[in-house]
């Protein structure tokens, strides 16, 4: 099938076969066909308006009729499915005349502006209309007509004409069907039907700004405002999103170099034509006037920047880390890379630490993320990855999601696992918070096990308490697929009484009874997959958390197979290869530890050059020893440490110990101003190469316009190594990830080449699996046998007291993402302008809190000031809020406990007070005192040489 | 690195092993995670805590299985 065509209703699946005729052509298709569908497979249009293949066939514009032999009237195509030996006519004197009658009262309501219409060009009406030879309309605008009606422009970012509807429910179906969310509704009957957002408009409404109404609009009626400004595009570049894990396939519908819009590929394996209010409109940031893109260096902090040439910034920041390293020792230097930088600059930047600055002193951000992830399935399952593709959950009966929020974080996935529980599966949520699965349009949460925030393990011993003591266990999959003795011993350790669900409820704040039944369901359910976030992994407890997800999996024989497994869901758009490239102080690409000489030896003949056996620091361990005067310079590429970090003030300590610090990004973020050296970086518009998604898919980056900083930014990595006198000798992305290729088992088959044939592919991908491995552990698992750990419950440390009663969890919203660098540089700002503290009724009560209230947050790490929202949304005695703007501070609370096994911060317990106060925390002065300084040091740069 | 966030780390990854019946194991396997996660420098400064000052604020599992393996961490 050619995907790019539109053949007015879904695909469908079946092993039957039905054989027909259309115009007198023989087609084959799948029973269960639309006549339309056979009929566009045949290579025959029919006209239509109500009916496009993303959306259930609708029937109501009743242009697609059709004839068919001894069958009486005109059906319509698109609701009639296919039958053996049918022969169906699609042209006629009649259908014509019929589809001219209906064409003709569609126009008589429609205003005749289409030279000037945003539309023009990419109109279904106006195609419709050539394609059934209008030729006049006879009724004219005397009668009564829409064609004053008002138009909607309240969404930033595309808007709504109501007079050039024609009722035709696409974007009503879409916002059901393809989004989930039900938010606009066919209000009225007759002449009076119209769609209608809300009760005023589209912003007052539930709508999520997802596209895909716009997607499906066969008019102007909604159309983006960015079309309207510049007109429709004239060539088209699919590229990959740089949001989030969930990692949507896109068209960037160009005009030269000029980004006109971003429409969701329907080729896309991990979207499948459908998208977000982030990949979809927020991508204005690439082109904000905040962008630097002149380097700059500076000798201290508190001295304006001074504009730089590329020349004298690479060789500035070159002769700090060779002085620094004469000075301190080989070990004083490190870098830290982003989940945002493509595979390839992820790549390079740890050859560079590794081979160049001699040490395995390199970090990523996915340290503060998902580093248990990697840990926990490494150990029980012998991969860090997650197991299954995203349409796996088409094949669920059970979806268990625990401590993640998809319809916020991974809104297309969400979408997608919500069509799934509207189709019957059960759905289990494991949430201190009422995240929206738990009760939304047509979707409820069977069980909603609200727990504590720090009582994860506690709850997953209790859930394998009743499948063990009530006789739950797959032994056949154990025996065949796990170690038994390691089965033996977890088992033994969750059939003891103390981790039972009523001795452990107390802990959990959840009754016995309900995670008995949730227990049973994920058991006995059918195919039972668990989903879990950050609320799994950001505990001190998260590695022994994801073992205990793997140990239940196995237990249960959920794993292995469509429709089950493990899956992380990855916070950024490329935690999954960021990891898969060896950017963890002890690992090489493909999570081959540095001491493994082997693998080391690999790595040594490829680049030429010895490479240390020691792990090297971690982010934490880097900013521990900075503050303790080893630690001195610091590259860190795409990623801001002093917003994003926890303990906040402990951070910016660090980054002020240090002699040197480079920073490598779009914008001055936090962590660039206490940096002496700032590299403009390119946006992902602007790059050629790779990210890999959550579900291990790597797909291809392609760069739509120039970097407006000059280079991408594996180039200027190339630069710094090789004023460090080790030229690195690629020409482009793609040598990049022929080299990783050439190095990473779990990678061989992979190039550019391939992406351009397949689109995407998952790993690993090698002479076994050329086309990639969807589902992983079929047979065996990567490790051979399954090994099961004991989870032993372990209290965190971060107590709630007289002094500090309540526990904060942070989290992230929709329209924001990350620390919203890109997204606060974008219109969603409408939707979230300031982070806010979520309290509890109850909790607001006691200490005289009312909605909007300025409220200080205190903890044992620090003190802020949020506004309240007083919501139900949270249990009492928790308190939520997001990070996504500096200037709230949130990071300054959160503590530097963290996981016992690779120090992924707590983010999500800190207990804290809340109190009423009338004015910012002291930090929060400081900090706008401190920007404001930063900020014009950096746009108001000097232009004459002050750095020697 | 601050010797007191090194003990409470060394101490979290005590606790995990703690849970395994078999003491000796569990040693090794303390042993071995702080081999394969932890700088050299932060290895020797644990080892020299528990040789000079003899780790007095670490559980005794972690001080008995640095003490053992001395030779492997630093």
């Amino acid at each position: 099938m050619d995907t790019q065509k539109d053949y007015g209703t879904p695909a469908i699946k079946s092993d039957k076969q039905v054989t027909l005729q259309i115009d007198g052509a023989q087609v084959t298709v799948p029973a269960g066909s639309s006549i339309m569908h056979a009929a566009m497979v045949a290579g025959i249009s029919v006209p239509k308006l109500c009916a496009t293949d993303s959306l259930d066939p609708f029937g109501s514009c009743r242009l697609c009729l059709v004839e068919i032999d001894g069958r009486r009237g005109y059906p319509a195509s698109c609701t009639t499915p296919v039958d053996e030996g049918l022969k169906v006519h699609t042209q006629s004197a009649k259908l014509a005349d019929i589809r001219r009658g209906v064409m003709e009262l569609y126009i008589s309501d429609h205003p005749l502006d289409c030279l000037t219409c945003s539309a023009n060009g990419d109109c279904e009406l106006q195609d419709m209309a050539g394609a059934v030879g209008l030729r006049e309309v006879r009724y004219g605008y005397e009668g009564e007509n829409h064609l004053k009606a008002e138009k909607d422009t309240s969404n930033p970012y595309f808007t709504f004409d109501p007079s050039k509807c024609i009722v035709c429910s696409r974007c009503v179906r879409a916002c059901e069907e393809t989004q989930g969310t039900f938010a606009l509704t066919i209000q009225g009957r007759g002449f009076e039907s119209k769609v209608a957002a809300g009760i005023t408009d589209f912003m007052d409404s539930e709508c999520v700004s997802c596209g895909a109404c716009v997607q499906a609009c066969p008019t102007a009626t909604l159309m983006e405002k960015s079309v309207i400004q510049h007109g429709q595009p004239e060539h088209s570049v699919t590229t990959t999103c740089a949001y989030c894990g969930v990692g949507c396939s896109f068209n960037a519908e160009m005009k030269g170099e000029e980004l006109v819009r971003m429409v969701p590929n329907k080729d896309g394996g991990a979207n499948h034509g459908h998208s977000c209010v982030k990949g979809r409109f927020a991508w204005g940031y690439a082109t904000h006037k905040d962008r630097i893109t002149t380097p700059m260096i500076r000798k201290n902090i508190t001295d304006p920047w001074q504009e730089a040439s590329w020349e004298e910034a690479i060789g500035y920041a070159a002769s700090e880390i060779t002085r620094i390293q004469g000075k301190y020792g080989r070990e004083s230097v490190g870098a830290i890379t982003s989940s945002r930088c493509t595979n390839e600059e992820v790549y390079v930047i740890q050859k560079l630490v590794r081979a160049v600055f001699g040490s395995n002193n390199v970090d990523t951000c996915a340290r503060v993320c998902h580093s248990p992830t990697g840990y926990g399935l490494k150990q029980t399952l012998g991969e860090s990855a997650g197991t299954q593709t995203f349409d796996s959950v088409m094949k669920s009966d059970v979806i268990m999601v625990i401590g993640a929020n998809p319809t916020d974080g991974h809104p297309v996935f969400g979408s997608q696992m919500k069509r799934r529980l509207r189709e019957g599966a059960k759905l289990i949520v494991a949430d201190p918070r009422a995240i929206d699965l738990v009760s939304s349009p047509h979707v409820k949460a069977n069980h909603h096990l609200k727990l504590r925030p720090g009582t994860n393990v506690a709850l997953i011993s209790a859930l394998a308490h009743v499948v063990v003591t009530e006789g739950l266990v797959k032994e056949d999959f154990v025996k065949a697929r796990c170690e038994w003795d390691s089965f033996v011993l977890w088992r033994d350790f969750v059939a003891k009484p103390e981790n039972s669900p009523e001795v452990l409820q107390e802990d959990i704040g959840v009754k016995a009874e309900d995670i008995r039944a949730a227990a049973r369901l994920f058991a006995t359910g059918g195919n039972a997959a668990i989903y879990y976030g950050l609320g799994v992994t950001e505990h001190s407890q998260g590695s022994t958390m994801v073992m205990g997800i793997a140990n239940l999996a196995m237990a249960t024989g959920n794993i292995g197979r469509e429709g089950v497994g493990v899956n992380p869901l990855r916070g950024q758009n490329n935690v999954q290869g960021s990891c898969d490239m060896g950017s963890m102080p002890h690992e090489f690409t493909g999570y081959r530890h540095v001491s493994d000489d082997a693998a080391r030896a690999l790595f040594e003949t490829a680049w030429g050059r010895p490479l240390s056996k020691e792990p090297g620091l971690r982010i934490p361990n880097m900013l521990d020893a900075a503050i303790e005067g080893g630690f001195k310079a610091l590259y860190c590429n795409g990623e801001d440490i002093a917003q994003s970090d926890p303990n906040t003030q402990h951070v910016t300590h660090a980054l002020e110990s240090m002699e040197c610090v480079i920073v490598q990004d779009l914008f001055l973020n936090e962590t660039a101003m206490y940096a002496h050296v700032f590299l403009p970086g390119a946006s992902f518009l602007e790059k050629t190469g790779t990210f890999t998604n959550a579900e291990r898919r790597i797909s291809p980056v392609r760069r739509v316009m120039s970097p407006k900083n000059g280079f991408e930014d594996w180039e200027i990595t190339a630069k710094l190594s090789a004023a460090l006198g080790y030229p690195m000798h690629y020409n482009s992305a793609s040598d990049i990830l022929d080299e990783i290729a050439a190095l990473t088992p779990t990678f061989k088959g992979v190039s550019f080449k391939k992406l351009d044939e397949l689109g995407s592919v998952q790993w690993p991908c090698n002479d076994d699996h050329p086309e990639g491995t969807p589902t992983m552990h079929i047979d065996e698992f990567v490790r051979g046998k399954g090994k099961f750990f004991i989870t032993q419950y372990v209290p965190t440390t971060e107590k709630v007291n007289a002094k500090y009663p309540l526990i904060l969890t942070t989290g992230r919203i929709l329209s924001q993402y990350n620390v919203g660098a890109q997204t606060r540089r974008t219109d969603n700002v409408a939707w979230h302008p300031e982070d806010q503290v979520e309290i509890h009724p109850h909790d607001a009560e006691d200490r005289g809190i009312k909605e909007g209230d300025w409220v200080g947050i205190n903890s044992r790490a620090g003190e802020t000031v949020l506004r309240a929202k007083i919501t139900e949304r949270v249990q009492p005695g928790v308190i939520y809020t997001t990070f996504h703007h500096p200037e709230s501070g949130a990071n300054v609370i959160t503590t530097d406990n963290s996981d016992w096994a690779t120090n992924c911060p707590e983010f999500k317990v800190t207990a804290v007070q809340v109190t009423r106060v009338s004015q910012l925390s002291g930090w929060q002065k400081n900090y706008q005192e401190f920007s404001e300084e930063q900020i014009s040091f950096a746009y108001n740069p000097l232009h004459e040489a002050r750095v020697e | 690195m601050n010797i007191e966030q090194l003990i409470k780390m060394a101490n979290q990854i005590g606790e995990f092993f703690f849970a395994y019946p078999d003491a000796e194991q569990a040693k090794l396997d303390i042993v071995s995670h702080i081999k394969r996660f932890w700088a050299l420098s932060m290895r020797k400064q644990i080892v020299e805590y528990v040789t000079e000052e003899q780790g007095t604020a670490l559980q005794p599992l972690v001080v008995d299985a640095i003490k053992e393996n001395v030779a492997v961490l630093a």
